[in-house]
């Protein structure tokens, strides 16, 4: 019994390691070249992401110190387009998990706030400023510099349609 | 400050086995795959690929950093940028898998427009992109 509750407490995502962690030692013991070909692949690509993980971290720590879901909260009371640019700041800066934030948002639909707000302040949580320098390592800074203007327009569309469709 | 610093390692830590698990992944994937197959899943016409890039996007979840990886690995196989970009996308945009919990807290007909409308401006963010990274 111990032994299984323990097992429930270990997430999918180490399930999903351990798995291709034996994958590996199985092509270890019976198809060596292709073991030899992933690993060469693996490092390649490990070791150039290794330092961008270090700023990473740091992006995160500061993030977490000044946003708290009580800063975002007390922001979004302004009025009129100041609304818009304070929601799309607070999604963007925004951090930990997607679900976290539905309790917040559903007490602020209680105060008032639209659910176009909410749509548009839940897409710019796809734009993450902590892990930009990985986006960055992967597709240029250009690349990222359009995209992330691009999902910024594009939530306020969201944010005007949905306020539309539901009403 | 500590707090902060102690909440980033524990995001990063529990991302670990999901990035290192997907880098190994993607390693063996590379070798054992060869580029023809992605070619033909993604057929290089405008609509459908940004269609599939969407799709594959909104079924998968995690940490984001993870279709950074897989996007850029697509890139190198010479999948279109308008198809991996509607995967980025739709990655962080649409949540099937919170879907639950995002109906039961904020309303289903919010969580099912919300996620049905990311999954389509997922195409349209991919095709703005696109063209405004041509034209400069």
């Amino acid at each position: 019994m111990f032994i299984i509750n323990k097992l429930k407490q270990i997430s999918v995502a180490w399930y999903f390691l351990i798995v291709i962690l034996l994958v590996y030692f199985f092509l270890f013991i019976f198809k060596q070249d292709l073991f030899f070909q992933s690993t060469a692949f693996f490092n390649s690509v490990i070791f150039k992401i290794i330092p961008i993980f270090v700023l990473v971290f740091v992006l995160m720590s500061i993030t977490n110190y000044f946003v708290t879901p009580k800063f975002v909260s007390k922001h979004l009371n302004e009025k009129g387009v100041k609304k818009w640019i304070y929601i799309i700041i607070g999604g963007v800066l925004s951090t930990g998990p997607i679900y976290m934030w539905y309790p917040l948002l559903a007490d602020l639909k209680n105060k008032g706030l639209s659910y176009g707000l909410i749509a548009c302040f839940l897409y710019n949580r796809g734009i993450k400023i902590t892990l930009l320098p990985i986006a960055i390592f992967y597709f240029g800074w250009k690349y990222v510099l359009v995209l992330s203007l691009a999902m910024i327009f594009v939530s306020i569309i969201q944010g005007i349609l949905l306020n539309k469709l539901i009403k | 400050m500590k707090q902060a610093i102690t909440k980033a390692g524990k995001g990063l830590w529990k991302a670990f086995p999901m990035i290192l698990g997907t880098v190994l992944f993607i390693s063996l994937a590379s070798v054992l795959i060869p580029k023809s197959f992605y070619t033909t899943i993604f057929s290089k016409n405008i609509f459908f690929d940004s269609v599939i890039g969407s799709s594959i996007g909104s079924i998968s979840a995690g940490n984001p950093i993870t279709s950074y990886i897989f996007g850029g690995e697509f890139l190198t196989q010479g999948v279109s940028l308008l198809a991996v970009t509607a995967f980025l996308v739709a990655w962080v945009t649409v949540g099937l898998i919170q879907l639950p919990a995002e109906s039961a807290i904020l309303g289903k007909r919010f969580a099912f427009l919300r996620n049905i409308t990311a999954f389509i401006l997922a195409i349209f963010v991919a095709l703005i992109t696109t063209l405004i990274l041509r034209v400069f």
